[in-house]
């Protein structure tokens, strides 16, 4: 059963129409991830779904229209997204960027043991909870933007090049987290990244974009095997 | 050395007042890169229903909470229906909706108040205090005290209270905001109708000093932003430092040095600007602003 379901996709920032028509799914409790070169519009489709650009075509999420609602009422309905850029609220601490990240939830008052269950998972920024947010390092402020979208207690998960600019050693930590809370808490994921080879390994479903059209998709199992997408994405 | 304690206290009793002033005018320029010129005349638009409650038999400290909340919600309405529809307009655009604002609030007190100025009341004693040698006096030190109160609250509000930390949230990072959820317009409104009340406050202590008519806070509100200039526009705890070191040395220069006296105090206040923007433009502990192109 599907969790997201997008149908006709388009956007456009004023003039310029980016995505032409996608259409792809997430299932409840899977992986889907996009894949595509830079200017292909994989960011712009996870912000197509929060509703932060001007769209067109059909999302239902959990069956529900959701295309043409505001940002902040998508967030509410439980979909989390870790943006371009990590989002951090770098004059804030890292207690406050999490307890933000429950601001939308209907129910505060476990508070303290979601704060407990983010810091199992990222043990780092329990040690740092009082530091102030923007003196974290680039992989610690990625674990946190990732432990502030849990703290929605999200349904559906979007992360958006959570590799970018990171070590090795550090992504593959954090991919580790996200299956983790995917399999043990039935969080589905929509992943964008341009490292094609962890995503599919990842994923169970991938989309290939190029230029704001899906040219092709399917089981990661079989992408990953395709020759052309070997060639241009995996490098080998 | 009695004197210069006793001018030193009533300093900092005005300069809390511009200190509040300059941290409502703060608050929202933090929250929107805009300075609302029209902050001083809905603190002088408050005093004047403080007045008007007060002087239909109401109790004053009853009716001082009452004009905090109208004053509350009139700040958060006027965000709502002025500012809102010229929210994503060019920062010159808002700044004049905020002069007409200005020169809108100033007529309609005219209007219906006249210019004529009227005593307002103080709700502490006329004698004054001696603690030593030293008299003081009692609405002075009652102002300071008031004034530390409502900043002290505002402290916590948007240090402890989870409404305070998402209006923090939305005016660092309102994409991220409402990806948590928040709903930024409505902080802002939220932080306007907050400005108003703390101008509120500021009108109703100042008023007993400088009577109450429509133009009573035309020089306050220069202070003000000498206030905000010095401690930085950036900075909340600096714009009422600022505010209360603008009240002393306005106050030790006026008493000490002849020829400024009372006629010229205003100019200490524009020549507080000059030489901040001069040595130090971002204030005593504003950050500078750094914009990426």
């Amino acid at each position: 059963m599907a969790l997201l379901e997008v149908a006709g996709l388009e956007a456009q920032y004023g003039w310029t129409k980016v995505l032409h028509g996608l259409s792809f799914a997430v299932d409840v409790g899977g992986i889907t991830t996009i894949l595509g070169a830079n200017g292909a519009g994989k960011t712009t489709t996870l912000r197509a779904v929060c509703g932060m650009v001007k769209t067109a075509g059909e999302v239902r999420f959990d069956g529900h229209r959701i295309a043409g609602r505001a940002t902040e009422d998508i967030v509410r309905l439980g979909i989390a997204h870790v943006p371009e850029g990590r989002g951090t609220f770098m004059q804030l601490t890292v207690e406050e960027n999490l307890r933000l990240g429950a601001y939308a939830r209907a129910s505060r008052g476990t508070l303290a043991g979601d704060l407990r269950r983010v810091f199992e998972y990222f043990p780092v920024l329990g040690d740092r909870q009082r530091q102030i947010a923007g003196s974290l390092s680039g992989g610690e402020q990625q674990m946190l933007a990732v432990a502030r979208a849990l703290m929605l207690r999200p349904r559906l998960l979007l992360l958006d090049e959570p590799s970018l600019g990171l070590a090795p050693l550090v992504v593959r930590e954090i991919f580790r987290i996200v299956r983790t809370i995917n399999r043990e808490e039935r969080v589905g994921v929509l992943l964008v990244e341009q490292n094609a080879a962890m995503a599919l390994d990842l994923a169970d479903h991938a989309y290939l974009l190029e230029t704001g059209r899906v040219v092709m998709s399917g089981p990661a199992e079989t992408l990953r095997k395709d020759d052309a997408i070997r060639r241009s994405y995996l490098g080998y | 050395m009695d004197i210069f304690v006793q001018q030193v206290v009533s300093g900092l009793a005005t300069g809390g007042i511009y200190g509040s002033l300059a941290l409502a005018l703060v608050m929202i320029y933090q929250a929107t890169d805009v300075v609302n010129y029209a902050q001083g005349e809905m603190a002088m638009f408050s005093t004047y229903l403080a007045w008007t409650l007060i002087n239909a038999g109401l109790p004053y400290w009853v009716a001082f909470a009452a004009t905090l909340a109208i004053a509350f919600v009139g700040g958060l309405a006027i965000e709502r229906v002025v500012i809102r529809p010229v929210e994503n307009a060019p920062v010159l655009t808002i700044v004049i909706v905020c002069i007409g604002l200005l020169v809108i609030l100033n007529s309609v007190a005219g209007w219906v108040y006249s210019y004529i100025q009227k005593p307002f009341p103080s709700p502490f004693p006329e004698k004054p205090i001696r603690i030593g040698n030293v008299f003081f006096g009692a609405h002075d030190l009652g102002a300071l005290g008031v004034t530390l109160v409502v900043l002290l609250s505002l402290y916590v509000f948007f240090r402890y209270t989870t409404l305070g930390l998402a209006m923090r949230a939305a005016a660092q990072n309102p994409v991220s905001s409402r990806l948590c959820g928040i709903r930024v317009g409505w902080m802002l409104a939220v932080g306007w109708g907050l400005a108003a009340l703390v101008g509120a406050v500021a009108g109703m202590m100042v008023a007993p000093v400088v009577f109450l008519d429509p133009n009573m806070m035309g020089g306050i509100l220069i202070y003000a932003f000498a206030s905000a200039t010095l401690g930085g526009f950036t900075s909340p705890g600096g714009a009422v430092l600022g505010g209360l070191i603008v009240g002393v040395i306005e106050n030790l220069v006026g008493t000490y040095v002849r020829f400024i006296g009372t006629e010229l105090k205003l100019t200490v206040a524009l020549a507080v600007i000059l030489v901040v923007l001069i040595v130090k433009p971002s204030g005593l502990f504003g950050r500078a602003a750094v914009h990426r192109v």
